[in-house]
């Protein structure tokens, strides 16, 4: 995490250098957008806490510490859980295995997607329908029971749930990138560069991926949005790997012990707050990426002003 | 037409591969699921039975395209084997009774998500800057960030255990007769409002979020310009002019809406125990009822890509641009 705040504040320092370059501008524009920075400062102190977890909580958080079922008190915070785990201490640990999986099945699925969309645009023809044909192939078998068939038959674990991740989750990307490069490809600097006789794998690297890093950003936080939330929902039908602890496993054994008909919401509302406010937080930024890089979508004050758009900060 | 027939040949070509992944996986997963579940259930089963769902999953010496094909030829002709879990019925029995359910609570959703959320985002693109465009898009974000059942979880435990104002559990009071009676339809309306409004909720955000995009854009074309400068009253406009025409992705992602809806029936129904394929679909899983699982798989992709066929049809009806190539 700490790569993207340098070189964002290296390009703070020297603009009128940088600010020709698409990205630097994207960078700025989004230092510079709140939506952008309250969803980078949630995201921030979730992977702080994902990360000192084993220094607030040492031990294996899933021990039994306590009395079953007390409500939230000095001692524990969040109160405990029918077994009487410590519900803070699950919650901050659960963070960590959540996090990854989503950043990890996230990151796979864009890769996979702009890999399939770059080829499928650069290639064209037989090579772009066939690749068309598989993935909207893929969008269109519904997730979740794919998810569930597939999780059925594997054997359980955190690799297993990542894999079905990144099955499940490539398509959506693929097909917005392959229409993004598909625009790029049309340009003339390409054509420029292939009569150059640069290679394809060069010309699709350096030429047509650069110039679409906004949208890449874009996908690879919606990526990981849906990964959260569908290892979330995987766990939750007990699906995944239920000795993990993450925020799907938690809420698993909530439902399992019942912790709603006993009225113990507070086993149940932690962790589920935090998977809403990191799927929150990446979908503000990922919103703030739309604003910074599409004027179109910048609030503006009424629909009839035709006056050129006023860069100032919408008033949500 | 054409555009009709190349999209059949599309679905025909998933339907093909959803079949395909339903005989490799069984074939090709490591640990032998199939041998654990035959052997934990093999005296209720005659052994013709067994036979037969060995046969269905790949436990006999023919060669591999010849399972393929016989394969293929039984799942076209609705045989996928008998079900475990609730033996002896039939897997495509156990599926034909609770589809409806599914089918209900999905489409009563979906539609009620669509209309209310696209006519939110007309307004809010038509009133760029309202109270509608700068308040609720963040709101719907922020609902559509829980995770659904997790707010479903959430909306049971007040309104159903809390405030009791809604049942618990199944889709209609047991103690009716199923029947086209006033008391029976109330009672399965009254089960039904929990689990549609949960879906309605985090679903309208996305629907009115693409609205509005897509009015945006229409908004700045010519002809609404024109239709300005002709002196047309706003509503007008707004409706016969510019939503008429970004009317069009919305149509699209209605098929897929179908799928993420009744995808996601499995965790609708499996928290307010609604008794439809998805509830039933986590029940095989659990008790490893691979037959069923399967045929459950097959049925829900199946409705999906019936659904999407149907949306392709309308709209062939609503935008000419396509029946011309």
């Amino acid at each position: 995490m700490s790569t993207p705040i340098t070189t964002a504040t290296a390009e703070a320092v020297k603009p009128a250098r940088m600010s020709r370059r698409s990205r630097s501008g994207l960078l700025h524009g989004l230092m510079t957008n709140r939506k952008a920075m309250v969803g980078a400062v949630i995201l921030l102190v979730f992977i702080l806490l994902a990360l000192l977890a084993p220094v607030l909580f040492p031990g294996n958080p899933s021990r039994i510490t306590a009395m079953a079922s007390q409500e939230p008190s000095a001692e524990y915070w969040l109160g405990t859980t029918a077994k009487g785990q410590d519900v803070l201490a699950l919650t901050v640990h659960g963070a960590r295995m959540s996090l990854f999986v989503g950043l990890a099945a996230g990151v796979m699925s864009t890769i996979i997607g702009i890999l399939v969309g770059l080829t499928s645009a650069y290639f064209g023809r037989a090579i772009d329908e066939t690749l068309s044909v598989v993935t909207n192939i893929f969008l269109l078998i519904p997730g979740l029971p794919l998810l569930v068939i597939l999780a059925a038959f594997m054997p359980p674990g955190v690799g297993t749930v990542i894999f079905v991740l990144i099955i499940t989750g490539w398509a959506g990307s693929a097909r917005v990138l392959r229409s993004q490069a598909l625009s790029i490809r049309s340009k003339d600097f390409v054509a420029a560069s292939q009569v150059t006789g640069d290679r394809a794998g060069w010309i699709m690297w350096r030429e047509i991926l650069p110039n679409m890093a906004s949208v890449v950003m874009g996908t690879l936080l919606g990526c990981i949005i849906g990964a959260i939330g569908a290892q979330a929902g995987l766990e939750f039908l007990g699906l995944g790997d239920t000795s993990t602890v993450s925020w799907g496993t938690n809420l698993y054994w909530a439902g399992n012990e019942g912790a709603l008909l006993t009225g113990s919401w507070w086993v149940f509302l932690p962790s589920g707050l935090c998977i809403a406010l990191v799927a929150f937080a990446l979908s503000l930024f990922n919103y703030a990426v739309d604003e910074v890089t599409n004027p179109r979508l910048r609030t503006v004050k009424k629909r009839s002003a035709t006056a050129p758009l006023s860069r100032t900060e919408d008033a949500t | 037409m054409r555009f009709i027939l190349r999209r059949i040949g599309f679905y025909l070509i998933a339907f093909w591969v959803s079949i395909t992944l339903n005989f490799l996986l069984p074939r090709f997963m490591p640990g032998d699921p199939i041998s654990r579940m035959l052997s934990r259930s093999q005296d209720k089963m005659t052994a013709e039975q067994v036979l037969q769902l060995q046969k269905l999953f790949g436990m006999d010496d023919r060669p591999l395209i010849q399972q393929y094909v016989s394969y293929i030829g039984d799942v076209l002709t609705g045989n996928m084997g008998v079900s475990i879990s609730r033996f002896p019925t039939p897997v495509s029995e156990v599926i034909a009774s609770q589809i409806g359910w599914t089918l209900l609570l999905g489409a009563t959703s979906l539609i009620i998500a669509a209309l209310i959320g696209n006519l939110l985002g007309i307004l809010a693109a038509w009133r760029r800057g309202s109270l509608i465009d700068s308040a609720l898009p963040p709101f719907l974000i922020f609902i559509g960030s829980f995770p659904y059942f997790w707010l479903a979880m959430g909306a049971l435990y007040l309104f159903g255990i809390v405030l009791g104002w809604f049942p618990l559990r199944h889709a209609y009071d047991s103690e009716l007769d199923a029947g086209l009676s006033w008391a029976f339809i109330s009672s399965v309306a009254y089960h039904l409002f929990l689990p549609a409004l949960t879906i309605v909720l985090v679903s309208i955000g996305g629907w009115m979020l693409g609205m509005r995009n897509t009015m945006i854009a229409t908004n700045s074309e010519d002809y609404i310009t024109m239709a300005e400068a002709k002196g047309l009253r706003s509503r007008r406009i707004m409706l016969r002019y510019a939503a008429r025409n970004a009317m069009l992705p919305s149509v699209t992602s209605f098929g897929m809406g179908l799928g993420f809806v009744v995808g996601g029936a499995l965790l609708t129904e499996t928290v307010f125990a609604y008794p439809g394929v998805g509830y039933q679909l986590l029940t095989a899983v659990q008790g490893l009822d691979y037959p069923l699982m399967q045929g459950l798989f097959l049925i829900i992709t199946g409705a999906v890509l019936l659904a999407n066929l149907l949306v392709d049809i309308v709209y062939v009806r609503l935008d000419p641009r396509v029946r011309t190539h």
